[in-house]
């Protein structure tokens, strides 16, 4: 009877677990929330690093050391780098379209979610409300969590395990295969017909760079034609052109001064009229 | 503070997860929605090897990482080719099959 007793009544865990789930938890949560909102796919990316980190610190409380490693190793450290690598092949340029395809899927999307977690969440909250912590030192018998895993792992589970091979092969193959471009031999055009291809363009010169002839060096300033107006041919693909005065200088403005100040005094301003005008 | 508090922060990432695919457009945030929901069924299966006292659990979240490495190699890759035809990464552009 007392057995049914302890068996019915919720297993609580320790204090220093409630207080790094308490403080992990929003935080992966918010990563979650923040990488489904954020318009930008780098912050996505971001946010989903946050989620993944924390997920690492929860495995590594959960008795669970080696999958938290491997989860900071592996998809922090591998799986998310690939995804920056690729969003920047794909350019930054391709973030969302606010169109909606369908319409209302958003409002619809939005309301499945929040009915199935409730219903997810209720049903796993009290399914489970009684689940024993039994814990791993039974199993790892003071070994640790590694001997413990690579025991199950190559005897009963030692099949998959090899497979597991055949798969990472497979998906390298293949992904070499996808993203691999075949040319035909000779196709690639020498320096030669390059450089003479564009000599019968309109435009033989190359575009101008950024910041040419601007007051700033960053990619995110457009040339200056002679008349001061920005060119947009110089325009960087994927940034914002920026003017001089808005750009963040890397001190406080008020002890650097602005750009004018720092280029030095235009007083008293060169004139139009050749050979200045009377002041 | 029980084991509940995991399953029900992993149910709700899952969710969150899968409300992710079905709103943004971009294939590759789709993709790391499904990442999501692959973590957070990850999270469960650690949560249940601990309460029953066993490390199979741990086993299988660690196969579960190994096939969603194979398998985001393998979907980025069809989303660059993808995106070298069509210069689009959304999901709504890859529509050749449709009719």
């Amino acid at each position: 009877m007392s057995v049914l007793a302890a068996a019915a009544a919720p297993v609580h865990l320790g204090t220093g677990e409630a207080v790094v789930f308490w403080i992990l938890g929003p935080i992966a949560l918010a990563g979650a929330l923040g990488m489904v909102l954020a318009r930008n796919a780098v912050h996505s990316a971001l946010f989903l690093v946050n989620t993944m980190l924390s997920f690492g610190v929860f495995y590594v409380v959960e008795q669970a050391p080696f999958l938290g490693s491997v989860q900071i190793i592996v998809y922090t450290g591998a799986i998310m780098i690939l995804f920056l690598f690729v969003l920047m092949l794909v350019g930054r340029d391709s973030s969302d379209s606010v169109v909606e395809t369908l319409r209302g899927q958003r409002v619809a999307a939005t309301i499945l979610g929040i009915g199935f977690a409730g219903l997810v969440g209720a049903g796993i909250a009290r399914a489970t409300q009684h689940l024993p912590a039994t814990g791993l030192s039974a199993v790892q018998q003071g070994r640790g969590n590694i001997p413990a895993i690579a025991e199950l792992l190559f005897t009963r589970y030692l099949l998959a395990f090899e497979v597991t091979s055949a798969l990472l092969i497979t998906a390298a193959v293949g992904a070499m295969v996808l993203a691999h471009i075949e040319r035909e031999p000779g196709s690639r055009q020498s320096q030669k017909e390059l450089s003479r291809a564009r000599f019968l363009t309109a435009r033989p010169q190359t575009l101008p760079g950024p910041g040419v002839f601007a007051r700033g060096n960053s990619v995110a300033v457009p040339a200056l034609l002679p008349d001061g107006r920005p060119t947009e041919e110089s325009y960087a693909t994927g940034l914002e052109p920026q003017a001089v005065e808005e750009m963040p200088r890397p001190t406080g403005r008020e002890q650097l001064g602005g750009p004018d100040a720092a280029l030095g005094t235009l007083d008293p301003a060169p004139r139009d009229v050749p050979g200045g005008s009377p002041r | 503070m029980t084991l509940t508090h995991y399953l029900v922060l992993a149910a709700i990432l899952f969710t969150i997860g899968a409300v992710g695919v079905l709103v943004r457009r971009n294939a590759i945030v789709v993709f790391m929605c499904v990442e999501l929901m692959l973590n957070s069924a990850n999270l469960t299966l650690v949560t249940f090897a601990r309460a029953h006292g066993g490390v199979d659990g741990q086993v299988m979240a660690f196969f579960v990482m190994v096939v969603a490495a194979a398998e985001v190699v393998v979907g980025l890759a069809i989303i660059m080719s993808i995106y070298r035809t069509r210069r689009s990464a959304s999901v709504d552009d890859a529509n050749l099959l449709k009719y």
